[in-house]
């Protein structure tokens, strides 16, 4: 019987050693960030980091929609998944004061780590808290901006150019102001090409996180909507609510109504994408982060693709801040291998592999490099949106303001409820709320 | 007869079976002690995962508490979380697009369920095999329905949208289901009916099989019409079954959560964003675990005050 005993033991033993992952490395890290194209490029890059340092790393991706609320969760709930997370802008201010995030300014100062190596806009929106005060919770790790793409071949078709320019008596060509963005967008919307009925942009409408608010931010920056008053913080009135602003909602709302697909009432950036990789769309709003990937494909991208930055409005330029920093999550047990991860990764050389893999560098060595514009064809068009971009607030209550917004916006935009000025005063109230809630006010 | 065992044998091996220690141990308790030995660990149960979160919710309900502010201090607020909940009139409007779902799904769910049940009683032929195809849809992932039907709804290739236009001539593309501020709640309420017909059905065809053939032979013998035998022994007889079947439908949708967020998320706007949408995106979105404590003790007390009343009818249904 011990004689059958052993024998089981050591059967048993050798099949959990053959089940065990092979790997010299004793220390494994995990990285979290959402599942999409740059995420992959990450594991590739990753890897030399393992084979640098000898620790190994595993990654957990979260779908889009589902991010916010996992991770939010993971960090509120003290959980120990994550090591380093790549989180979104906003939430910088709750994970800052509610203590989720490693303070980052004695390791940049040990390690040499300038903030003032990386894109102002990127540092100010992925790793201040306060805002605009040198304390940083986070690496601007991948930058992003909200940009347009258009059917580059579409544009050239001769028969569509002299039908353009007979009816708006200009060529046609990536549009320089929003006016023009909508009246191409009319133009193609119900329009045959190539035999095939097509419509004329593809818009954030999604309800249910943060969909519609990326989008309708495009066409309020440009017309003059400001948060608050410089001046004055938490004063809304006449900012939120500008002339301006109700006029970019109301052209926002017009696009949505003349020039978006049938059924496109809840819709964000995969919806987007698409519909124009399935040839519906003339133009797409998206984040800069898909547009390696669209180039790339092989029915839509190389050259029936081209590329834009968001247009002017009355009021001058803006764009959406997309991207995200990378930070150290303060309940890891592994916070010295995460801190290691982050100086190797703020590496400018490692910085310029990251860029040239598909992931979106903040640092200056990348992008003020004298060849960068040439490196893609959307390379250029990220410099000057990054230069333009505006982001929500990142207060702690981020969140709260956030579905604030959607509600209203949606309500007016989607559900026709109310005028644009009475979704903006809305906004003014719901947010007034919540700041004296939190003391602001 | 082989093998089969009477209870008092089984009894005598299960006392030869125990240990002396136990047997010892266990000799002097009463009967009244012994159930209370087996009942105990289910109380201990159900009071760790019903009873403690439900008082713990309430006293939540009284406070500021943010579940992602755990540093921050917890100040007691009366019920200024109820007052504001009911002064609210966004919650108002959530209540209104729930009490809509509820009671329309009620009423088509259980017209259609019956009608089915009764049909089926038919036992015509086939009718086994036309009793699984209807029940296909109850037995599906709430998740995967919303899904599908999703797509079924998508303007440009939806086939629901091509049925409609086979029907009334209408192009496809030019309605939208999820998207239309008009059409949306019924989008909703068409796929839950759709789902849970077969539900109802069962308890109804339980129901009308409960009712023994005699009464309808002496009805015949009466020569009491069809109509009449309906009216005057089917419907008093499957009633309580068909009440049954829309107390455990109206508990069920009034707390409706995952097929709603899956096809139309509370949108367009907020027109069918329905009270469990609302709850969730304050508890777990928005993070006010005071304020939403407060929402669930409301929504529960409803509930649970309706279900009360609805029993009450019940049983009395049941004793005429």
């Amino acid at each position: 019987m011990k004689k059958l005993i052993a024998g089981a033991t050591a059967l048993a033993a050798s099949a959990m050693v053959a089940m065990t992952p092979v790997s010299a490395n004793a220390k494994t890290i995990t990285l979290c960030w959402a599942a999409w194209d740059p995420a992959n490029a990450l594991v590739e890059l990753s890897k030399d980091y393992t084979a640098k340092s000898g620790v190994d790393m595993k990654f957990e991706f979260v779908p889009w929609p589902n991010f916010a609320d996992r991770m939010l969760n993971e960090l509120n709930s003290k959980g120990k998944l994550c090591d380093l997370l790549i989180g979104d802008s906003q939430w910088i201010g709750g994970s800052a004061e509610n203590g989720h995030y490693v303070k980052l300014n004695d390791f940049f100062a040990k390690e040499g780590i300038k903030m003032d190596d990386f894109m102002p806009a990127t540092v100010t929106g992925y790793s201040e808290w306060p805002k605009g005060t040198p304390n940083y919770w986070a690496l601007p790790a991948m930058g992003d901006a909200l940009g347009w793409t258009y059917r580059k071949d579409w544009f050239a078709k001769p028969e569509l150019r002299d039908a353009f320019k007979k009816q708006y008596n200009r060529d046609l060509e990536p549009p320089k102001t929003l006016d023009e963005l909508v009246d191409i967008a009319k133009f193609f919307q119900g329009r045959e090409v190539d035999g095939k009925k097509v419509y004329g942009a593809a818009i954030f409408t999604e309800r249910g996180s943060e969909g519609i608010t990326m989008g309708v931010s495009n066409f309020l920056y440009p017309n003059g909507f400001k948060y608050q008053d410089p001046k004055k913080p938490y004063a809304m009135e006449g900012f939120v609510n500008s002339d301006g602003a109700v006029k970019g909602l109301e052209a926002y709302k017009a696009l949505y109504k003349c020039c978006t697909p049938p059924g496109y009432t809840d819709a964000y950036m995969g919806e987007g994408l698409d519909a124009f990789k399935s040839g519906q769309v003339a133009l797409q709003m998206n984040w800069f982060a898909f547009f390696p990937g669209l180039y790339k494909d092989e029915k839509v991208g190389g050259d029936k693709i081209g590329f834009f930055v968001n247009p002017k409005g009355a009021a001058g330029s803006g764009s959406q801040l997309g991207g995200q920093g990378l930070s150290v999550v303060a309940y890891s047990p592994n916070q010295a291998e995460a801190l290691a991860y982050i100086k190797w990764f703020a590496n400018p050389e490692v910085q310029k592999k990251w860029w040239s893999m598909g992931g979106y560098s903040a640092h200056k060595a990348v992008l003020n490099d004298p060849g960068f514009a040439k490196t893609a064809p959307f390379a250029a068009d990220f410099l000057v949106a990054m230069g333009q971009v505006m982001d929500f607030w990142a207060d702690p209550s981020y969140a709260q303001l956030l579905l604030a917004e959607q509600k209203r916006i949606h309500d007016y935009v989607v559900a026709d409820k109310g005028t644009a000025k009475e979704a903006l005063d809305g906004m003014i109230k719901d947010w007034t709320k919540v700041f004296k809630d939190d003391g602001k006010l | 007869m082989t093998g089969q065992k009477t209870p008092d044998k089984l009894v005598e091996r299960a006392a030869q079976a125990t240990p002396q220690a136990i047997a010892k141990r266990v000799r002097g308790l009463s009967d009244r002690a012994i159930a209370w030995i087996f009942i105990t660990p289910t109380m201990l149960l159900l009071l760790a995962i019903n009873i403690f979160p439900l008082i713990w919710t309430i006293q939540l309900s009284f406070t500021n508490f943010r579940a992602n502010r755990t540093n921050a201090a917890v100040k007691n607020v009366g019920i200024d979380n109820y007052t504001s909940i009911l002064s609210d009139p966004d919650i108002w409007a959530a209540m209104q697009s729930t009490a809509h779902f509820v009671f329309w799904t009620i009423v088509l769910q259980t017209l259609i369920g019956f009608t089915l049940a009764w049909l089926l009683d038919r036992k015509f032929r086939g009718h086994g095999f036309w009793t699984t195809i209807i029940l296909i849809p109850m037995m599906l992932s709430p998740a995967v329905v919303g899904n599908f039907w999703r797509f079924l709804y998508q303007p440009q290739i939806g086939l629901f949208n091509y049925i409609i236009a086979f029907f009334t001539g209408v192009e496809p593309s030019s309605f939208e289901m999820i998207g239309s501020v008009q059409l949306a709640p019924w989008s909703i309420i068409i796929v839950d009916t759709w789902m849970w017909t077969p539900y109802v059905m069962l308890i109804c065809l339980a129901g009308l099989r409960s009712i023994p053939d005699y009464i309808y032979e002496a009805a015949e013998v009466d020569r009491a019409s069809h109509w009449r035998q309906f009216w005057s022994i089917t419907i008093p007889m499957a009633l309580p079954f068909i009440m049954l079947a829309v107390l455990f439908r109206g508990i069920e949708n009034f707390k409706m959560f995952d097929m709603v967020n899956l096809l139309t998320s509370g949108g367009p706007g907020s027109t069918t964003e329905v009270a469990s949408i609302t709850l969730k995106r304050e508890a777990f979105e928005k993070w006010r675990t005071g304020f939403s404590s407060a929402f669930a003790i409301i929504l529960f007390v409803t509930v649970f005050g309706l279900a009360n009343i609805y029993v009450k009818a019940l049983n009395q249904v049941k004793s005429r």
